[in-house]
């Protein structure tokens, strides 16, 4: 089943980073690289680098490194040695290709899943690094081409993949028509100020996915909830730009994000089932705003659906039959400690659940988040052999039974697929969204 | 022969144990000032009971699932850093030197107890250099500087056996003893064996990252 991973990797091209290559000297990769480390780093930087002691023993922890045959390059301080280490040691005076490879590793080499962490005696954190490193690629405006236009997207229409304003609303209209077929009272509330709930979703939901909303729709009506959908901008939580270094965009994102649902008076933001999206407003876009916590609670579709289905508020009519196996993202279970509630409500929702080793806080990444699927198409293969260690673990899981898997994250749903395909597995996947909406009572139908 | 063993018993050992002291202080402090001008939200999130959660499962052999999967460095290096810290402090010649000098003592461990921890902190060297020499991802991200962190650990510790069964060369392996002891010192705090100081720290970090905001464990 496990292809052979190839030993040399073909030198791939990527345009966005060939374009920003053509225009640098030295000269200038030097005076960036200095202006990051200088003003825009601090103690960690400086202690990270100053205990690292050289062990390796971050090694096991990296999907890259286990499949790639333990190639050292691929292990987490590999890809510091490969990058950070050398500018530090060189103060910045790197060449144009020195920096090609660079925003390769940074981009294209590490998911900034944050196992590593959990590995090295040290807690350094290699993901931080890693950010620092796409921090001085994306000022060298070398960022990959796939992931800078989402971020320009970001930047420009305020959501990820370009949907204009009005395109939006009428999606949700569009998906508010299809489902009163099934639940004739059903409503999606547009607007609806003092609702208990914003529900926000990822740009790729109205874009190519917008069935996921219609069960969204479906799951809240059902249960009953107050609450509501924004028609302006700040409706979508996504956040490339916390994955290219463009922490200024990312910031006026956040900022839209949490200002419509203060605008709306929401008691809390209800997101659906995306990993990298709860990092950003969770974690991240907070910080970077000046908040130690959220300044308004963010509950992941995982707390949810545990919510209503502890309450009550939802009740399953059957429970799905297919044995099941749960995927935990990096952003929700590593980032939000969600594993728990995740195997309750499997538990909830289905007759057997098959549990994946390593597990919980332990689990394998998907390869896909932190930005690597959104490089996009030129990257493709190399992802997938990337992660062949999560075929092995998905292929046992699947001997042992399991036929659906659950992936609550998007870019795990898709990086997951390419890896089920690439190597053959047959597994079909899920979110926990549409598992519930097979399985639960639906008053009207 | 005498002037010199006079010479860095005394004012080369104040030195050392000055420089390692204030050294440590001064990076302490240096970092400190770094953290509330640069990166103040360390502070916010730092949380002493999830720090010391985390460096304590870090702190116990097989407490996490990384040192279980590394059975024998995980001996190794818990036997290491062991031996590293307590031969020294409580060798009995030590405790000797420092009762005649200040009047100060401390219960100290039998010449042999002490003898077998030399052993085991000079073995621990050996293994660590094979281990950097032998591990493709140890050798991979391993620079000179890495063997010489290690000789200035080892060589207190070989100089100090050699000295103390008096193989050869007594006197001369007596003053190298201490000159190998007075270039850790000094290199401690100024270089990665800070690691010492820093450790503690980065994990109680990243345990308050973990359990404070990740609501997760890190070990």
């Amino acid at each position: 089943m496990a292809q052979p991973t190839q030993s040399e990797a073909k030198q791939i091209v990527d345009p966005g980073i060939e374009k920003g290559a053509a225009g640098l000297t030295e000269d200038r990769i030097q005076a960036v690289i200095n202006h990051v480390i200088q003003n825009e780093t601090g103690a960690r930087l400086k202690v990270y680098v100053d205990t690292c002691v050289h062990c390796g023993l971050c090694s096991e922890a990296c999907h890259y490194y286990l499949s790639h045959d333990k190639d050292p390059r691929y292990s987490p301080v590999g890809k510091v040695k490969q990058t950070l280490w050398e500018m530090l040691r060189r103060n910045g005076r790197v060449s144009v290709d020195f920096m090609r490879r660079a925003a390769e590793i940074a981009h294209t080499e590490c998911n900034l899943c944050k196992r590593c962490a959990m590995y090295c005696p040290f807690g350094i954190d290699i993901a931080y690094l890693m950010l620092v490193v796409r921090r001085i690629v994306h000022l060298l405006g070398m960022t990959p081409q796939y992931i800078q236009d989402t971020a320009h997207s970001h930047a420009a229409v305020c959501n990820q993949m370009w949907v204009k304003p009005d395109e939006w609303p009428d999606t949700l209209q569009w998906q508010e028509e299809e489902a009163r077929g099934e639940m004739p009272t059903l409503r999606i509330p547009l607007e609806k100020e003092g609702a208990d709930i914003m529900y926000s979703v990822i740009g790729p939901e109205p874009k190519f996915q917008a069935q996921l909303i219609y069960q969204a729709a479906v799951i809240m009506n059902a249960a009953g909830a107050d609450w509501t959908m924004p028609a302006t901008a700040g409706w979508d939580n996504s956040d490339m730009a916390m994955f290219t270094g463009d922490n200024e965009v990312m910031g006026r994102i956040k900022r839209d994000h949490y200002e419509t649902a203060a605008r709306l008076r929401v008691k809390r933001i209800v997101m659906g089932e995306c990993g990298h999206a709860f990092r950003s407003v969770y974690d991240v876009g907070n910080r970077w705003l000046g908040w130690r916590i959220p300044p308004i609670p963010i509950i992941h579709a995982i707390e949810f659906y545990h919510e209503l289905i502890t309450s009550g508020k939802i009740r399953v009519a059957k429970k799905f039959q297919t044995p099941v196996t749960i995927h935990d993202p990096c952003n929700v279970v590593r980032g939000g400690g969600l594993h728990h509630m995740a195997r309750e409500l499997a538990h909830a929702l289905c007759e057997e659940v098959v549990e994946m080793y390593p597990n919980c806080e332990h689990n394998y990444c998907c390869c896909a988040g932190g930005g690597v699927i959104n490089c996009g198409p030129p990257w493709k293969s190399k992802r997938i052999e990337g992660n062949r260690i999560k075929a092995d673990q998905l292929a046992d899981a699947k001997i042992r039974g399991a036929k659906v898997l659950i992936a609550p994250c998007h870019n795990c749903h898709s990086g997951l697929e390419d890896i089920n395909h690439a190597y053959g597995l047959g597994m079909e996947i899920k979110f926990f969204g549409d598992i519930l909406y097979e399985v639960m009572e639906k008053p009207e139908a | 022969m005498h002037t010199i063993y006079e010479w860095v018993a005394g004012p080369l050992t104040w030195i050392a144990f000055l420089i390692f002291f204030g050294g440590l202080l001064y990076r302490l402090v240096r970092l400190v000032t770094l953290v509330r001008r640069k990166e103040p939200f360390i502070f916010t999130y730092m949380s002493l009971k999830y720090g010391l959660r985390s460096i304590l499962h870090w702190s116990l052999p097989f407490g996490t699932v990384n040192w279980r999967l590394h059975p024998v460095l995980t001996i190794v290096t818990f036997a290491f850093h062991i031996c590293l810290l307590a031969a020294p402090i409580f060798l009995m010649a030590h405790a000797i030197l420092f009762k005649e000098a200040w009047g100060v003592g401390w219960p100290s461990l039998p010449d042999a107890v002490a003898d077998g921890m030399t052993v085991v902190v000079i073995a621990g060297a050996i293994f660590f250099l094979v281990r950097r020499i032998v591990r493709p991802e140890v050798r991979f991200v391993t620079s000179a500087s890495d063997y010489v962190l290690l000789a200035i650990v080892a060589a207190p510790f070989v100089t100090g056996f050699i000295a103390y069964h008096q193989f050869f060369a007594y006197r001369w392996m007596l003053v190298a003893h201490m000159v190998s002891g007075q270039i850790m010192l000094v290199a401690i705090p100024f270089t990665r064996l800070a690691h010492m100081l820093f450790a503690p720290l980065t994990r109680a970090y990243m345990g308050s990252e973990f359990g404070g905001v990740r609501r997760a464990i890190d070990w």
